[in-house]
């Protein structure tokens, strides 16, 4: 393992301080418990709060800020936060409107959430987040994961509760993106936990693991490498299946790299995705392409597709001023 | 139960962990995301660090301490799901002592069910629950018809041996193993393996005289 690192056990902690550092205009640092908040709080709207475990930079403290999130409670790398740091996060910035919860579903997360929802003392509602196609669901799992469409989710949702709009509606828009989105995600290299200090499965130089996870937890199968086209046809082939999306439909479509996958061969998956969904006559009126949600050091993209309508469109255009989104501001 | 016994399970706990440091970290690895051996090395040691301050409670505080201590520094899956362990023994001891095994027994069967609700999964899932579950259901029978305290102590490591190696032919259907379907067939759950070793440790220690 070579990685910047001082001490494996001080590494979230100084990355942490780092991030609060590079954009203290943003953002405020609280730790023990951990948590991220706006610098200035937010008056008079529902608190939106998310968390996970870290290595998925920037999620979720990269999304802090005016439109999107008022608190990001970060856990240990790959270990969701504990309900400690959200009841903390959400005395921190809760605003008279109650309190929404933005969840990626895993066992994990969803547990700390769910004891920290419990020992909330106000108003409270959660969006859990499953936009993982490769995942197939089923009463008897923990269900599909929350991937890159919780990026979506949590601007879309951020951009509503800054109009004022109440917690229900909060709720009900998260929910409604969340069921409009898919993502399917490849790796073509493992990622390697700090504090393991060895990649966490083996693959192949001539191999790639088709549905991994963020947490570079194996998928639907490990396969050969192929040319991007190929991988990507998959990639979209098991996303329209989920969505069926008809003719015509207008789309947000994300290409989201897990880290260690250079920006130039991101937009060349968007460009072969792109082309692949207009061929299905879907209408691609918005776009993003960069690393929203990583997977520490992993080789691999993701590809997420979010089916639009108005109220979608016009939250995820309005202004953002975060440290991993910002436009109109 | 007794505090001496509380602290004392922990160290020996903590010891048994820091020695399957490989085999655990090889078996999350294998199947999940490679951190549980490091979630459970960081609770334990989180528990000895409040050895002082807990060694002249009463058993119900100490596990009450322990079990919030447990939910803000593990984290993960694991945090909430031993957290309830603890809770729960906490509930139960300050309703009535727990002094006798039948006693014993009820509040670590009740114990287990929270784990259930919590975790929402049962038997056969692939989980620590196939370690813990036929712990409980040995540990009532045999103390409910009153069989040595020794016989039920090999009793309970042999269900907990059982149940952990059961998790090998399993699909699992809970927790970050569910997302391999099939490929998690021929591995030991990690989960399933830490409570054996923690369970087998308490019963060990259990026959000694404190």
């Amino acid at each position: 393992m070579k990685k910047f690192i001082n001490d494996v056990d001080q590494l979230l902690v100084e990355s942490l301080s780092g991030f609060a550092r590079a954009h203290a205009d943003i953002v405020s640092l609280h730790l023990d418990p951990n948590f991220v908040t706006r610098r200035h709080k937010a008056e008079n709207k529902v608190a939106i709060i998310s968390g996970g475990g870290s290595g998925h930079e920037p999620l979720h403290t990269g999304y802090v800020g005016y439109g999107m999130l008022d608190a990001a409670c970060p856990g240990h790398v790959f270990t969701s936060p504990s309900p400690d740091q959200m009841l903390a996060a959400a005395e921190a910035v809760h605003a008279g409107k109650g309190v929404l919860f933005i969840v990626k579903n895993y066992a994990g997360d969803v547990m700390n959430f769910e004891m920290a929802a419990e020992m909330l003392p106000f108003e409270h509602a959660t969006v859990l987040t499953s936009d993982d196609v490769a995942v197939e669901n089923s009463t008897y799992t923990t269900g599909r994961r929350g991937v890159a469409g919780t990026v979506i989710v949590e601007k879309v949702v951020g951009s509503l509760a800054e109009t004022g709009a109440d917690l229900a509606a909060c709720k009900a828009l998260g929910d409604k993106v969340n069921s409009r989105t898919a993502t399917m995600g490849v790796a073509l290299t493992s990622c390697t936990v700090p504090a393991a200090g060895r990649p966490t499965f083996d693959i192949a130089d001539n191999e790639l693991e088709m549905g991994v996870g963020i947490h570079g937890e194996p998928g639907r199968r490990r396969e050969a490498m192929r040319q991007a086209d190929a991988i990507v046809q998959d990639l979209v082939d098991a996303i329209l299946h989920d969505l069926k999306p008809a003719s015509g439909s207008e789309i947000l479509l994300l290409v989201n790299g897990f880290a260690a996958t250079p920006l130039m061969e991101l937009y060349l998956l968007y460009n072969s995705a792109a082309g692949l969904l207009e061929a299905q006559g879907l209408k691609i009126s918005r776009s993003h392409v960069g690393n929203t949600t990583t997977a520490l050091d992993m080789a691999g993209a993701s590809i997420t597709v979010c089916l639009l309508d108005d109220e979608i469109r016009q939250h995820w255009d309005s202004p953002v001023h975060t440290a991993g989104l910002r436009w109109q501001l | 139960m007794r505090t001496d016994f509380i602290l004392k399970a922990i160290e020996a706990v903590n010891q048994a962990v820091l020695a399957s440091e490989a085999e655990l970290e090889s078996l999350d690895r294998e199947i999940g995301d490679g951190d549980h051996f490091i979630n459970l090395k960081r609770g334990c040691a989180a528990l000895l660090d409040m050895r002082e301050e807990l060694a002249a409670l009463p058993a119900d505080q100490v596990l009450q301490r322990m079990g919030m201590k447990l939910l803000s520094t593990i984290g993960g899956a694991s945090g909430p799901l031993l957290a309830t362990i603890f809770m729960t023994l906490a509930k139960h001891e300050k309703t009535e002592t727990a002094d006798t095994l039948p006693k014993i027994a009820a509040a670590f069967a009740a114990s287990v069910e929270a784990v259930k609700q919590r975790g929402k999964a049962g038997l056969g899932e692939k989980t620590m629950l196939d370690t813990l579950i036929p712990v409980a259901d040995t540990f009532s029978q045999l103390s409910n018809a009153g069989e040595p305290a020794d016989a039920i102590y090999t009793a309970i490591q042999q269900a907990a041996e059982q149940g952990m190696r059961s998790t090998r032919d399993l699909i699992a259907t809970k927790g970050r193993a569910a997302f391999l379907g099939e490929r998690a067939i021929g591995h030991i759950d990690a989960g399933a393996r830490s409570s054996q070793i923690i369970i087998h440790t308490i019963a060990e220690l259990a026959r000694k005289p404190l």
